[in-house]
């Protein structure tokens, strides 16, 4: 039997391979929503700005390296899609962070704030999922 | 000037390593975020593994963080000072777990998967970053 998680498994240690990156050399947290939200206020707009679009050149140099895109699968309906983003825009950051923040660097400094938050927003999302899927969606 | 510089390769190095992650991991996908949520449907585990990889990884950096004065190229570790669990910290991530689950997309995989070109991913995109600007608004309405 083969174990098919490899990808997912390599792909987190690279996002861990990052955010340590971010941390020991520039002593900065690799929280997408932080960055965003700083990136909107003006803040350290060079080094917040360049994180975005290495960001967005990611799927790119995937392409060049294995040859096709990544799959990206969205079934949402448009309203769904720009509700959700409200939510998650305005939850990030009311909760000061998301699944790279909270979820990969909080959780690796054991953060008692971050296993809140965590604990949080995979409740949540679990729940909407169930409600979606029970509601037929 | 040169730590500048420096600071904004390293940055961007560590967005396209953090967007090569995310390609390589499925994360970019909605669906597969969306089939780990499905608990009680048909569960994905992918994303633990994800998550699982990444923390061991980060921990190997906070451990080496910890023994360091300063980061190699500033003076000091800017870090999160908050230590409290709050309403605000719960009922924030809360909604953000709702939106996730909606669609399927956090903020990291929805700026990485911009370049993909979907119309969807930059709806997505666009209103993130109107409900971050509005909650920003509220917020500082507040406090001043």
């Amino acid at each position: 039997m083969t174990f098919p998680y490899w990808p997912s498994l390599l792909g987190g240690m690279l996002i861990g391979l990052s955010a340590a990156m971010l941390l020991l050399l520039n002593g900065r947290i690799a929280g997408v929503s932080g960055i965003v939200g700083r990136l909107l206020q003006g803040a350290q707009l060079s080094t917040n700005a360049a994180f975005v679009i290495g960001l967005v050149m990611g799927p790119p140099i995937y392409l060049v390296l294995f040859g096709h895109w990544p799959a990206v699968t969205i079934t949402a309906s448009m309203p769904t899609i720009v509700l959700a983003g409200l939510l998650v825009g305005f939850g990030t950051r009311m909760g000061s962070g998301c699944t790279s923040g909270h979820g990969v660097l909080g959780l690796a400094g054991f953060s008692r704030r971050s296993m809140a938050a965590v604990a949080a927003f995979l409740l949540a999302g679990m729940l909407t999922v169930t409600l979606m899927r029970m509601a037929g969606l | 000037m040169t730590n500048r510089i420096s600071q904004g390769a390293v940055a961007l190095g560590a967005g396209a390593v953090f967007g090569i992650g995310l390609s390589l991991s499925g994360m970019l996908d909605p669906a597969r975020v969306q089939g780990f949520l499905d608990v009680f449907g048909a569960w994905d585990p992918s994303l633990a593994f994800v998550l699982g990889g990444a923390v061991t990884v980060a921990m190997i950096g906070t451990a080496l963080m910890r023994r360091m004065v300063r980061p190699m190229l500033d003076t000091v570790f800017h870090l999160p000072t908050a230590t409290k669990i709050d309403a605000r910290l719960v009922i924030g991530s809360a909604i953000f777990g709702v939106g996730w689950g909606l669609a399927g997309l956090c903020p990291g995989p929805a700026l990485s998967a911009l370049s993909l070109g979907l119309m969807p991913v930059v709806a997505f995109v666009v209103a993130m970053v109107i409900g971050m600007v509005v909650y920003d608004r509220l917020a500082r309405g507040r406090s001043a």
